[in-house]
């Protein structure tokens, strides 16, 4: 190591030891106290019990059915989301007139507070006060069963997250030369020809990302539910489940071994990503 | 030369009384007239909490449990004083403050606040479920749930049951109620064992499959709480429904031309020789254990569950007294005409289990029963008697 990386390490210091401790230490701290039979409400009767509250979480319906239920949640939005907000970033891509104002129009709802937004969804789909019924001309429930409450759920985040997916394509598409399309228009590749065999590939990096981003935060998805539901008609979320074990019962060891297990569902999720669209998302300079 | 005249008000200990927001401002008024009361002792200041008792209770006891000392005086909804009292949240009343907190109230709040033998909490409001009815529409109010889901069914669409379904708080008060009214209970006397008897347990479980399966269920049963009734029963088109006194003052200013024909009675028995029982409800006044200012706060809370208090929020807010003699004086009869009825409800209510594990027991019967629809009686007998032990246990998730 000469002067310079040196330097250097020492320049990083102050930023690692940030992430440590704004990271790394709850993390741990998470972990530790989910090793212990925790109760808020009986201070006195704390004891270090392993993994039994891992095992009990594994071995609950409650735990596997709200997997499930996020799983569903999070693949049914998200794959909604990136075909939309590929229209989307196509639409804002190509845009020649008022272009700034398509975009800002397309961003509105990604401004909304989650909360808002799925009251103001709630509202719509109410059966006495929503217009939705009124509209489809509908006497239905929507909440109070349970497919009717996911298509309201994963309606909500579609419409509240596309706008993100598409900021991030729309970026991945600046990226496609405008010289390789005239090439391969001039080559004669149709339209359709041209999106799958250049575009497409190139912004292979965009895509992940952007799956990626939106794949992590919907599977951690709360306040949606939260408002809509309360978990209810088996909607449950991981999440919710957390919040349950944790806030309301006060079970801190229980909780942390939940929330340790969406964690380590959150990192799954993104190993796994990276794995599978094998496209570095780290850039490296060496391998190059 | 503030000095001079009058003690200055900011270097008075002040109180800090966390209760739930109680619109009509009586609670304020109370907090006032107590502080001016204490002849300069003390200053009581007013923290609103969420309308939704879940709520309020998350709020306190992520507070408590981190020995907040800016919490003094707590409204305590009357589930949570096991599970307060036991975390040691909040102090118990030595005797002969105790004393005079429990002179004249109802037998039943003095026990919602009372936690192994001892007093922790100043009975303050009570509450207990009635039956509405519309008297224009049947000739006398039904004695049982199978007489009444009888005659709501004769009536069609418009004889809509309105009850609490949605999977929360008050399906476990409408499944106490009908356990109770039954004969059975939750807990066994000790506490820490479930009881849920075979026989009581499965009529009500079959009352609630019933009702939910009924043609004149409401449609949206599952996810209908307290307001959603009182607003549908609003709109004239249901001839029952299971809810608070609430009700009667609403319906009295949103729908008079329903009120007039508004007829209460007792909540339907599960049989014809038994009367129903049902939950008690209120708040009590409870002592944060890490107070600044403890010997004062009692003061302040004895001051506030006072006959004066609980007349005015009788009076101005319709919640009904924990002191039995108000139920007499005029002006709260003629604010709650239902009075001697609300009353005898009140003198046999049942508690809900009183235990430290309240809210999970809560949450496990909750669960388990939602939706009503759903539910098959002989078979959920045994996932609820298996949830409420997990519960007990403080196990596994719910």
């Amino acid at each position: 190591m000469n002067r310079q990386q040196r330097l250097g390490w020492w320049l990083c210091l102050p930023a690692v030891g940030a992430m440590l401790l704004v990271t790394a230490y709850p993390l741990a701290y998470a972990f530790w106290l989910s090793l212990y039979r925790y109760d808020l409400r009986f201070p006195e009767q704390r004891a270090f019990v392993g993994g039994a509250n891992y095992a009990s979480v594994l071995t609950s319906e409650v735990w596997w059915q709200a997997l499930a239920n996020t799983v569903l949640i999070t693949a049914g939005s998200v794959m909604m989301e990136l075909m939309l907000g590929f229209a989307l970033a196509l639409l804002m891509h190509r845009t020649l007139f008022a272009r700034r104002t398509v975009r800002t129009a397309i961003l509105v709802p990604y401004g909304i507070i989650t909360v808002v937004a799925a009251l103001a969804w709630k509202f719509a789909f109410d059966p006495t006060t929503g217009f939705i019924n009124a509209l489809l001309n509908l006497d239905q429930p929507w909440l109070n069963e349970r497919w009717s409450a996911f298509c309201v759920i994963i309606a909500t985040e579609v419409w509240k997250t596309t706008p993100f997916m598409a900021l991030l394509l729309m970026a991945g598409l600046t990226l496609v030369p405008q010289d390789l399309l005239q090439a391969a228009r001039v080559d004669g590749a149709s339209r359709i020809q041209r999106f799958f065999q250049i575009t497409l590939p190139l912004m292979k990096p965009a895509v992940a990302v952007a799956l990626l981003f939106r794949t992590l935060d919907a599977f951690r998805i709360f306040d949606t539910v939260f408002v809509q539901t309360r978990g209810a008609h088996g909607t449950e979320t991981v999440s919710i489940v957390a919040y349950h074990t944790l806030i309301a019962r006060l079970n801190l060891g229980l909780g942390s071994a939940v929330s340790v297990l969406i964690f380590a569902g959150v990192s799954l999720i993104a190993i796994g990503f990276i794995k599978g669209f094998k496209a570095p998302l780290i850039h490296r300079e060496d391998s190059q | 030369m503030n000095g001079c005249t009058s003690p200055d008000k900011s270097t008075l200990p002040r109180l800090r009384w966390y209760v739930f927001d109680e619109p009509s401002g009586t609670f304020a008024e109370a907090a006032k007239h107590c502080s001016s009361a204490s002849g300069g002792a003390y200053q009581i200041k007013l923290v609103p909490l969420p309308a939704d008792a879940d709520q309020q209770r998350e709020q306190l006891v992520r507070r408590l449990a981190a020995s907040d000392s800016d919490i003094d005086i707590i409204g305590m909804d009357v589930i949570w004083t096991a599970e307060f009292a036991q975390a040691g949240w909040i102090l118990p009343w030595t005797a002969d403050k105790a004393a005079t907190a429990r002179q004249g109230r109802l037998q039943p709040s003095i026990l919602s606040a009372t936690y192994q033998g001892r007093l922790w909490a100043a009975p303050f409001t009570a509450n207990a479920q009635l039956l509405w009815y519309r008297k224009d529409r049947i000739e006398h109010p039904p004695r049982t749930w199978n007489e009444m889901i009888r005659m709501a069914e004769a009536f069609g669409e418009e004889g809509a049951v309105l009850a609490q379904g949605e999977r929360y708080e008050g399906l476990t008060v409408f499944f106490t109620s009908l356990l109770a009214s039954a004969g059975g209970s939750v807990l066994d006397e000790t506490g820490r064992h479930v009881a849920l008897a075979q026989r009581p347990t499965r009529q009500a479980l079959a009352i609630m499959q019933r009702l939910a399966d009924s043609p004149a269920s409401d449609p949206a049963l599952s996810t209908a709480r307290e307001d959603q009734a009182r607003l549908r029963f609003e709109t004239g088109k249901a001839v029952f429904m299971i809810n608070y006194p609430f009700v009667w003052p609403s319906a009295n200013q949103n729908a008079p031309e329903v009120a007039v024909h508004m007829g209460w009675a007792r909540w339907p028995g599960v049989t014809e020789d038994r009367p129903s029982r049902v939950a008690i409800g209120g708040i009590n006044l409870g002592i944060g254990a890490y107070s600044r200012h403890p010997e004062l706060a009692f003061r302040a809370a004895t001051c506030l569950a006072g006959q004066a208090h609980q007349r005015m929020a009788a009076i101005r807010a319709g919640l009904p007294p924990t002191i039995e003699a108000l139920y007499d004086a005029p002006e709260v009869r003629a604010k709650l005409p239902f009075a001697d009825l609300l009353r005898a409800t009140l003198k046999d209510a049942v508690q809900r289990p009183p235990t430290p594990l309240y809210n999970d027991i809560s949450l496990a019967i909750s669960r388990t029963l939602h939706p009503m629809k759903a539910i098959v009686p002989d078979r959920d007998i045994k996932r609820l008697r298996a949830a409420v032990r997990r519960a007990l246990r403080s196990e596994g998730l719910l």
